[in-house]
């Protein structure tokens, strides 16, 4: 006779209940590790799509998303010429402001040369740039379907493809146009910048810079030595992809780690008190039975069996709830929400675990109850 | 005396010397002073006495409960306490000699009756469809087996204390301690509870000791103790007439 599921039966309506309460915060707890994904990811994927193993970058910067960086347009067709660089692309990052269907929006400008890496990834409707002026390839997240004209600066532009889950860190969509445009929408939207460079001295064509240079290796090549050789020209950077990688998640997303895994870690102490309360009230109400059972000669092992198997019950049925509302709902935040196997089972470890210690402080109460206070009198 | 309790059987409950006190100094507590007492199969007798005179201490001593501060016990041949227990599975001891009946009825509320009754079995490793046979012969000999199924908070508090006296008697127990068993019934049933032990104590040849305060119910008993400030003080013999 399972003593635990017959008691569990007896008050299942409160059980369930707070199985779905615990279900509620374990399911705050997972949305949290699945924000925090999220940002990982969506800062990697920016920096990941141009399939690059070398960004080249304004000397000493660690750009082009961490810090600003600017190096001459030109500096593509140099490092194109480079032994083992097999392609090369020039790109340009800029968030800007624009009006969609008349409300404000940030949009991840970026600007790309046709036919070389950094372009939009795999589309999933229309197709890539075609034309070399006023067409533009927009993440899904922006809103905008095929066909739409939006005006972004001076010029106004012609949704002709659509990617998915493209946004940078701050969860901006990214929108892809020509490497010409992208040049002409930074020249129009700061025309006083523009000004002073010509000022400078500079000439017309230094219009012509770009955010970085990306740079696809042939396969016999080796990452750092092409950067070391890069670094030789003084007003360059080399930053391998791997570095760039570590870049990412160490500048811009270790904030955001820190900021929420405090949180995160604040929850699963609030859930663990709360387990072990729910537990120790559940066995303190059954005190009187446990020495009943006591005095008429049940065990240790079948009191303790009783408690943990109620919280192990409580804990597990709990998570389920709690993953499959937020399975159920992770599409609905405004950002991606990522869930992955390993981080939920983990999760699922911590809770039994917690269950488990909590249980502890119900199984030490049953442990010392007196049968005698079963008797009364 | 009735026929059952020749001085000549050995006795199932043998007390000797008990003392207990609980604290020390200013605090102790004498709640049993050199008590003796023997119970032999079959006889049925009630402890009496004052609040908080010891008459739960001795029950509980002899249930194995609560250590004694000194003397011997032995139940059923079997010197369990002297000077220390001389057994370390008590639980197991008690699942298989002795049966409790509290005043309060003490069912677990999630079980229905033949359920608490089976529980008893189901610890001592019997299969449960014997169990709940078992269970159910069982509260049919206590004329309950019609709420089988009933859980105890839908029981009367009658009907309650027979599920439990069923449960105490799951294991036939030969001895059968009961604390005020009648003190939540009225004397009709109070009757009923204790001619119903009478039976089972001449049938199973059990000894059952009870602590009653329930004046109605003294012609049933075959002794009558008294305990004062932790002595058994008088003993009044054979009363009943059954
Ligand atoms: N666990 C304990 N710790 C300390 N003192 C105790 C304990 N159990 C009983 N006593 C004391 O021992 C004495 C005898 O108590 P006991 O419960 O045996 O009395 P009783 O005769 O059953 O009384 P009642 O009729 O009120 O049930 C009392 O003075 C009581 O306070
Ligand atoms: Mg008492």
């Amino acid at each position: 006779m399972n003593l635990a599921w017959r008691d569990i039966r007896h008050n299942l309506g409160r059980f369930v209940m707070t199985c779905a309460g615990l279900g509620l915060l374990l399911a705050v707890v997972m949305s949290m590790i699945g924000i925090y994904r999220g940002i990982v990811v969506d800062a990697l994927t920016i920096a990941r799509a141009p399939e690059t193993d070398i960004w080249v970058v304004e000397a000493k910067s660690r750009g082009p998303f961490a810090e600003a960086s600017r190096i001459p347009g030109d500096t593509r067709a140099a490092i194109a010429r480079i032994s083992g660089v097999e392609a090369a692309g020039a790109l340009t990052y800029q968030t800007i402001e624009a009006g969609v269907r008349g409300r404000t929006a940030r949009l991840y400008v970026i600007g790309y040369k046709q036919g070389a890496p950094g372009g939009p990834p795999v589309m999933v409707e229309g197709r890539h740039i075609a034309r070399s002026h006023y067409e533009l390839v927009a993440d899904r997240s922006a809103g905008l379907e095929i066909g739409e004209r939006i005006r972004l600066g001076r010029t106004t532009f012609e949704v002709v493809g659509l990617t998915s889950q493209q946004v940078n860190s701050g969860g901006d969509p990214a929108v892809y146009i020509t490497l010409a445009d992208a040049q002409k929408l930074q020249f129009d939207l700061d025309p006083a910048a523009a000004r002073i460079q010509l000022a400078r001295g500079g000439s017309p064509a230094s219009r012509e810079t770009v955010n970085t240079v990306v740079a696809r290796l042939a396969p016999f090549a080796d990452a750092d030595t092409v950067a070391a050789s890069i670094r030789q020209w003084k007003h360059l950077g080399a930053i391998t992809q791997t570095e760039q990688e570590a870049i990412l998640s160490q500048s811009l997303v270790d904030r955001a780690r820190r900021q929420i895994g405090m949180f995160t870690g604040l929850l699963l102490t609030v859930s663990a008190v709360i387990i072990a309360l729910i537990i120790y009230t559940m066995t303190m109400e059954k005190i009187r039975h446990i020495a009943t059972l006591k005095l008429i000669g049940a065990p240790d092992s079948r009191i303790v069996g009783m408690i943990v198997q109620q919280a192990l019950a409580l804990g597990l049925i709990g998570f389920a709830l709690g993953a499959a509302l937020i399975f159920n709902i992770k599409d609905f935040f405004p950002r991606r929400v990522i869930l992955e196997a390993d981080n939920v089972l983990l999760l699922g470890g911590v809770v039994t675990l917690v269950c488990l210690l909590s249980s502890a402080l119900g199984v030490r109460v049953a442990l010392k109850a007196d049968p005698a206070t079963a008797l009364g009198g | 005396m009735i026929e059952t309790s020749r001085p000549d059987t050995r006795p199932i409950v043998e007390v000797r010397n008990v003392s207990k006190h609980f604290g020390e100094g200013e605090t102790r507590v004498d709640a049993l002073r050199d008590v003796s007492l023997d119970v032999r199969p079959g006889e049925v007798i009630a402890l009496l006495g004052p609040s908080g005179s010891g008459k739960s201490t001795l029950l509980n001593v002899i249930g194995c409960i609560t250590e004694p501060s000194e003397g011997k016990l032995t139940l059923e041949g079997d010197t369990v306490y002297d000077g220390r227990w001389l057994r370390d599975d008590l639980r197991k001891l008690r699942l298989e000699k002795i049966g409790f009946i509290f005043q309060s009825h003490n069912l677990l509320p999630f079980l229905d009756a033949t359920d608490n009754v089976a529980i008893a079995l189901d610890l001592a490793h019997v299969p449960r469809a014997d169990a709940r046979k078992r269970a159910i012969e069982l509260l049919d000999y206590l004329e309950i087996g019609h709420r089988k199924s009933a859980l105890p908070a839908k029981l009367s508090g009658g009907e309650a204390q027979r599920v439990a006296i069923a449960r105490a008697l799951a294991n036939k127990p030969r001895i059968i301690l009961a604390d005020e068993p009648t003190a939540a019934l009225d004397s009709k049933r109070a009757g009923i509870v204790m001619d119903l032990l009478r039976k089972l104590a001449r049938e199973q040849q059990a000894a059952i000791i009870a602590v009653t305060h329930d004046e109605k119910i003294f012609d049933r008993f075959d002794r009558i103790y008294m305990l004062r400030d932790g002595r058994l003080e008088s003993e009044s013999a054979a009363v009943a007439s059954a």
